[in-house]
């Protein structure tokens, strides 16, 4: 088995929807991958067809190197975990009887599902009713069922939306931890920040098409986007705007005490060497692109039939 | 096998913790004995009669509500779990649909069949045990009979409810669906052979009318319990064209049993041809 997913030239059409258009991807064993897109991206339709849930209209899914509908899905599907987007419960049931019935749908000792509660804080709540839960531990009671039986894969859709942000912290733990120990995760989201260093893969998709794919820096390298410069210091204005002339730096109105420059990427340690020599430097931050603004470069570029936007 | 059973816990756990079954039980219990007791109010008198007068004024009670309540009960097993998002989260765990509606069938079956002979069964007991003309010997024969019918009634109804709500994507949707489905089985379709008979003034052709009455569930559960009583013309009018041709009770039940197996396959083949 070389990849853990792997898409080939996937189509899936509903009646009147292209949901996704020769589609091809792969995710690597004890990889993390951010799928990103817009609503109605082709994000979930993905997802269920990783999942067995929906056949592709054509192209070929291989999940843990099985067909996720062949006749091995049953045992395929103890090893994969998911957590959907909207997911409420059975409001009448305990949270420890919610885990406990999905603990022995997967075949998992019910002890496991104990612990599972613990290990995502909700070990003080396991006896009352879901009905009682706020949404930031109906999501927690999720992400426990999605590790039930310790999946080899694991998909997550929208996994930090109405957690509080000591929450999102656990989560993005817990999936660092997961990585650690050789499970694959795809991460669908689209609230992006602070999400970049838990991820080691990007996919953006737009109208279901893969738009880019791969890691974030291969990502910053092909968007080409501008670097954003922070520098302090006085009187930093004139010499230092003719000596950066015909590189392609930007200068953006700023305060008597500090200047922001955008800077093509190319030309960081040009920019940087021209800054060190200003006598009254006093601080550099230099910021690379963030995935949110890769993401709405891709997105846009997609929107726009392929060409960049300007 | 296993997911099954796992799913028809849940759903009898569930029976319990929401009070349906007590509810249920209690209700039937209370209605039985309230009908033993009072049933003969019209002819003047108080206080148990006959085991015939109780079975025929139970029977045509229980029509109406059993077939409700099996509705109530069942009609958002599936499009609730849609609505809650456990439906997609269900299927991509090692569950197939069939098998998820086979465990709510067993499930919702046994909070049916256990409130049901629970309630009536706890009624027989007190009337036994508080009327002097009542004895267990008579009373056994005519009351199994009525508890085992009414259950097979119950899970006409709850195959009919699963049908409702794999045919439907919106719990309201489906709400007025069983009660429409309810409607027309127990009301409009005696209704409307009734109006058929007066229509004709009489001309309709018996074999025809006696199949058309078969083909109802609830008809069938009137014939089981009223055939063989003398109070049975009075209880209901239409099933007189019954007097001369009477049908064993196994056809009658097996008539139920076929509508228990036709809507649930019917059901099964709908969810798993559905695509979500």
């Amino acid at each position: 088995m070389k990849h853990a997913v792997e898409l080939h030239e996937v189509d899936r059409r509903f009646r009147g929807v292209h949901a996704l258009k020769s589609l091809s991807l792969t995710v690597e064993p004890g990889e993390v991958l951010g799928l990103l897109g817009h609503n109605g991206a082709g994000k979930s339709t993905m997802m269920k067809l990783v999942l067995g849930v929906l056949a592709p209209t054509s192209g070929r899914v291989t999940v843990l190197g099985e067909d996720p509908r062949g006749h091995n899905a049953r045992n395929l599907r103890l090893q994969l975990g998911y957590l959907p987007e909207n997911v409420s419960f059975y409001d009448n049931l305990s949270g420890r009887e919610v885990l406990r019935y999905f603990s022995r749908l997967k075949r998992v000792p019910v002890r496991d599902a104990d612990q599972l509660l613990e290990r995502v804080g909700l070990g003080h709540a396991a006896s009352r009713r879901v009905r009682t839960y706020s949404k930031g531990m109906r999501q927690r009671l999720g992400l426990a069922q999605a590790l039930l039986g310790q999946p080899r894969l694991l998909l997550l859709d929208e996994p930090t939306v109405g957690l509080d942000p000591m929450a999102v912290r656990d989560v993005y733990g817990m999936i660092d931890s997961l990585r650690g120990s050789g499970t694959s995760v795809i991460l669908c989201s689209h609230v992006l920040p602070g999400v970049e260093r838990h991820i080691d893969r990007v996919a953006i998709l737009c109208e279901g098409r893969l738009l880019a794919s791969g890691t974030i820096d291969t990502l910053r390298e092909e968007a080409g986007l501008p670097l954003r410069i922070h520098a302090r210091g006085r009187g930093l204005n004139g010499a230092l705007q003719a000596r950066l002339d015909g590189h392609g730096v930007g200068f953006e109105p700023a305060d008597a005490g500090s200047i922001r420059l955008t800077a093509p990427p190319s030309e960081k340690l040009q920019v940087l060497r021209a800054l060190l020599e200003e006598p009254d430097l006093s601080d550099v931050t230099v910021e690379p692109p963030t995935l949110d603004s890769l993401y709405a470069h891709f997105d846009a570029r997609g929107r726009n039939g392929g060409q960049p936007h300007a | 096998m296993r997911e099954i059973f796992i799913v028809a816990e849940k759903e009898f756990r569930d029976g319990l913790r929401n009070r349906w079954i007590l509810a249920i039980t209690l209700a039937f219990a209370l209605l039985a004995m309230g009908l033993a007791w009072f049933g003969a109010a019209a002819s003047g008198e108080v206080g148990f009669t006959r085991i015939s007068t109780t079975i025929v004024s139970l029977a045509s009670l229980a029509v109406f509500l059993i077939p409700l309540i099996a509705l109530m009960l069942a009609y958002d097993s599936i499009v609730g779990e849609d609505e809650q998002g456990t439906l997609l989260l269900l299927m991509t765990y090692p569950l197939s649909r069939t098998g998820l509606l086979a465990g709510k069938f067993l499930g919702h079956g046994a909070i049916l069949a256990l409130s049901t002979a629970l309630g009536f069964g706890i009624a027989a007991v007190m009337i036994v045990m508080l009327a002097e003309q009542a004895t267990f010997a008579t009373l056994m024969g005519p009351f199994s009979l009525f508890i085992v019918s009414a259950i097979l009634l119950g899970w006409t109804f709850l195959a009919l409810a699963y049908l409702v709500s794999v045919v439907t994507r919106e719990k309201a949707r489906a709400a007025g669906l069983a009660l429409l489905v309810w409607f027309l089985f127990v009301l409009v379709y005696d209704l409307a052979l009734l109006g058929l008979l007066v229509g004709t003034e009489g001309r309709v052709d018996g074999g025809l009318f006696r199949t058309l009455l078969l083909l109802n569930p609830t008809d069938v559960f009137r014939l089981v319990n009223l055939t063989g009583f003398e109070e049975t013309a009075a209880a209901s009018g239409l099933l007189t064209v019954f007097g001369d041709a009477s049908y064993s009770i196994g056809v009658l039940l097996g008539i139920l049993a076929a509508w228990i197996v036709v809507p649930l396959t019917l059901a099964a083949g709908l969810f798993a041809a559905r695509r979500t």
